[in-house]
């Protein structure tokens, strides 16, 4: 018994994962983003998502791994919008990870929140328990219709139904990457591996790659003073780090705590944390 | 007990030990075309509105159920919790009032007991509902095998699959221990096929001084068991909600409420399947004013308690004065699309129970029938309120949706009652539905008193 709880005790240590090789951690800066939904698309393809249609998408059932969320403010013609691709945090603390019965989800050494889709019964608790709502579950089997399913990529599973599925951070791209340096004897080099939606950005907002490597470009990016965490309050240790877009206030003169621009929501996390909240909501999906 | 209360026991005063037998066992020998029609009505809206919809659903996928991206758990969960509170009150009921001797319970426990059991099985089949791949299920059980896969012990859901296995397996026992000198009353009693069933069901009971020891220490053992075991599966069931970050459900009243809750329902529960017994078995010489009172009682101290972790949930989100907290509980009780539910929960389960303050009320069969039932319908919604007003919004607003049920999900609703409601009519024509060893027992001094009189 003492085994046990001392290895949950270690488990749950903060800087656990850092002995570990790998730390998968990507950053997002917000300020580059233009919502294009270009990351979407290919994520959409990379993972071979199904096309849902109109009918299940209007329930509320559309496969994403990443999404573009938008958030307006003010109202029209004095109104601003802005982006947030929102995708799996990876957290290292998750909450989905505790709720799966069957440990269909759970930590991996790199860092990486991995679902086992074979072990995966159907519970929907872990869903149920992410904060960012990010796992997507497959209500039926999905099929391609008949030249769409010749682009399937063959490095990912395509899932049944019951099944709950979310974002891997390509993680075949990453064993892919992984093998090809073990072979060499060396580690991954920083920028070798690139998720799809990272690699399809045009502007560059998304940049990923090692924490553990400290001069790669995304710890160079974590230690920028506009990132942050979404719902850092939950305590979840999200891997994926926000860069804050830094703009003047809609409204300058009524703008409150926020008239120092960047310097001052940096040293306000939380009330950086929170920022999607804190503008008024449209709900809409991109 | 004084005798006062002991004749309180029998509306048309105590019946002879003869009687007793006769009217229990013709209860199962004797089957009218009644009970075959209400058979054969139940199980075949269990053939159709559960099995069919459900089979339906598994060869579709879940999407058959309205649940959506943001709400995952929708009425297969909180059925599942309704009925696993509707089978705390029977056994928990029965085993506290047989550590506290109070005789009144020797006339209900039995069919209370089975109450608890086939709501049981009900919910656990709402599991099987619930979840995704329905073939896999057996993966939640710690079934050795060759990848050296196990069970996650951090899950509550885990916790769920151990403490409900845990709670039907010891129920089931206490039921069937309790059961074997009736079994043995019913053998004697019968020839031919039923006499051989039953002489193996009684396991050759002989009614010896040292089996009817061993019985009742044993009895008593697995009641002083039962007790905190029923406490601890709503709790845990209560886990399933609490342990998550959903604002409206991360909270740590959540177990003494799903506690106290599931035995309102289940205390409620037992005084509809009491009006049954009486009207459609016979039971009225049994089951009579001192029972009805007495759990009329239990229901107004539930109920004022439910009432009291009510306000304290509402109180606790305002104090703490999060602003996720605060929308979650506006939109449960104001602003969403199931407001109304809320106030009629409320309204049933708070407000119309105070009726029972009037004792002209509480011994009334039929009002406390519909009492009972507006009661439970109030703890059904109870449970949808929870999970369809907390999971459709939980954090970011963009992403913000709604929950209503499909029609495959209010038919196998609606199928579960009528599940329940076959298990239970199988039961009563193979158990015997009111405990005839013990109601003997408490025959027994008032007979004294008579012949001395």
């Amino acid at each position: 018994m003492s085994k046990i709880t001392d290895t949950l005790r270690q488990y749950r240590a903060d800087g656990y994962f850092a002995e570990f090789d790998y730390h998968w951690t990507m950053a997002i800066d917000l300020d580059q983003c233009t919502g294009c939904g270009a990351c979407v698309v290919a994520c959409q393809a990379e993972n071979n998502l199904p096309i849902v249609g109109e009918k299940r998408m209007r329930q509320g059932r559309e496969m994403k791994w990443l999404r573009v969320e938008r958030y307006w403010e003010g109202d029209y013609p004095d109104a601003r919008l802005s982006f947030i691709p929102i995708l799996c945090q990876q957290c290292d603390k998750a909450p989905c990870e505790i709720a799966c019965p069957v440990f269909a989800t759970y930590h991996n050494q790199d860092g990486l929140n991995a679902q086992v889709y074979n072990r995966c019964i159907g519970t929907r608790t872990c869903a149920v328990y992410c904060p960012y709502e990010v796992r997507f579950f497959n209500w039926f089997t999905y099929t391609w219709d008949e030249p769409l399913e010749q682009q399937l990529n063959p490095d990912v599973t395509v899932r049944e139904k019951g099944v709950m599925e979310k974002c891997t951070f390509c993680v075949q791209r990453i064993n892919r990457a992984k093998d090809l340096a073990r072979d060499e004897g060396r580690r991954v080099a920083d920028g070798e591996v690139q998720p799809a939606c990272a690699q399809s950005c045009p502007t560059d907002a998304i940049v990923f790659g090692d924490r553990n490597d400290t001069d790669s470009a995304v710890s160079r990016k974590m230690r920028d003073p506009r990132a942050y965490e979404v719902l850092k309050e939950l305590n979840t240790a999200p891997s994926v780090v926000y860069l804050k877009n830094a703009r003047e206030p809609l409204h300058a003169a009524d703008g409150g705590g926020h008239h120092d621009g960047a310097n001052a929501q940096a040293a306000e996390p939380r009330a950086a944390a929170a920022e999607p909240r804190m503008v008024e909501a449209e709900s809409a999906v991109t | 007990m004084s005798s006062v209360l002991r004749k309180q026991m029998f509306d048309h005063g105590p019946p002879s030990y003869a009687e007793v037998n006769r009217d229990v066992i013709n209860a199962l020998t004797t089957t009218t075309w009644r009970y075959w029609l209400t058979l054969g009505i139940s199980a075949s809206v269990a053939l159709l509105f559960f099995i069919a919809p459900w089979i339906y659903q598994i060869i579709v996928g879940v999407g058959a159920a309205g649940m959506n991206r943001n709400a995952m758990w929708g009425t297969y969960l909180s059925n599942f919790i309704f009925w696993i509170g509707l089978s705390h009150s029977g056994t928990l009921l029965s085993a506290v009032l047989h550590i506290t001797q109070s005789d009144w319970r020797k006339s209900i426990y039995r069919s209370a007991e089975a109450m608890t059991l086939f709501s049981l099985m009900t919910a656990a089949l709402f599991v099987m509902v619930h979840v995704g791949r329905l073939w896999f299920v057996h993966w939640t059980f710690p079934v050795p095998n060759p990848m050296e896969l196990w069970p996650n012990f951090r899950s509550p859901l885990m916790f769920d699959v151990m403490a409900i296995l845990t709670y039907l397996t010891a129920s089931s026992v206490f039921i069937y221990m309790g059961s074997l000198p009736d079994f043995a009353a019913v053998r004697d009693a019968s020839k031919g096929l039923r006499r051989r069933i039953y002489a193996v069901l009684c396991f050759g009971w002989r009614g010896t001084a040292q089996e009817w020891h061993t019985l009742g220490w044993s009895y008593t053992f697995f009641a002083v068991l039962v007790i905190p075991l029923a406490v601890s599966v709503h709790s845990i069931v209560s886990w399933d909600f609490a342990m998550s970050t959903v604002p409206g459900l991360h909270q740590t009243i959540f177990a003494p409420y799903f506690v106290c809750g599931a035995i309102y329902s289940g205390t409620a529960g037992i005084v509809t399947v009491m009006w049954m017994l009486r009207r459609y078995m016979g039971f009225g010489r049994y089951i009579g004013k001192l029972h009805i009172d007495n759990l009329s009682k239990l229901l107004l101290v539930l109920s004022l308690i439910w009432t009291y972790i009510n306000i304290c949930e509402l109180f606790t989100a305002w104090y703490a004065d999060t602003s996720f907290e605060n929308e979650a509980i506006l939109y449960r009780i104001w602003e969403g699309p199931f407001w109304w539910l809320w106030w009629e929960m409320i309204a049933f389960c708070a407000f119309v129970p105070l009726l029972l303050f009037s004792r002209r009320i509480r011994q009334n069969w039929n009002l406390m029938l519909v009492i009972s039932i507006v009661i439970n319908i109030g703890m059904l919604t109870e449970r949808f309120v929870i999970v369809a007003s907390s999971l459709p919004r939980k954090f970011l607003p963009d992403v913000f949706g709604t929950y209503f049920p499909s029609l495959v999900e209010i038919s196998i609703t609606v199928g579960s009652f009528a599940v329940f409601t076959t298990l239970f009519l199988l039961f009563v024509k193979i158990f015997p539905a009111v405990s005839i060893y013990e109601v003997k027992e408490t025959l027994a001094p008032l007979r004294k008193r008579e012949a001395s009189a």
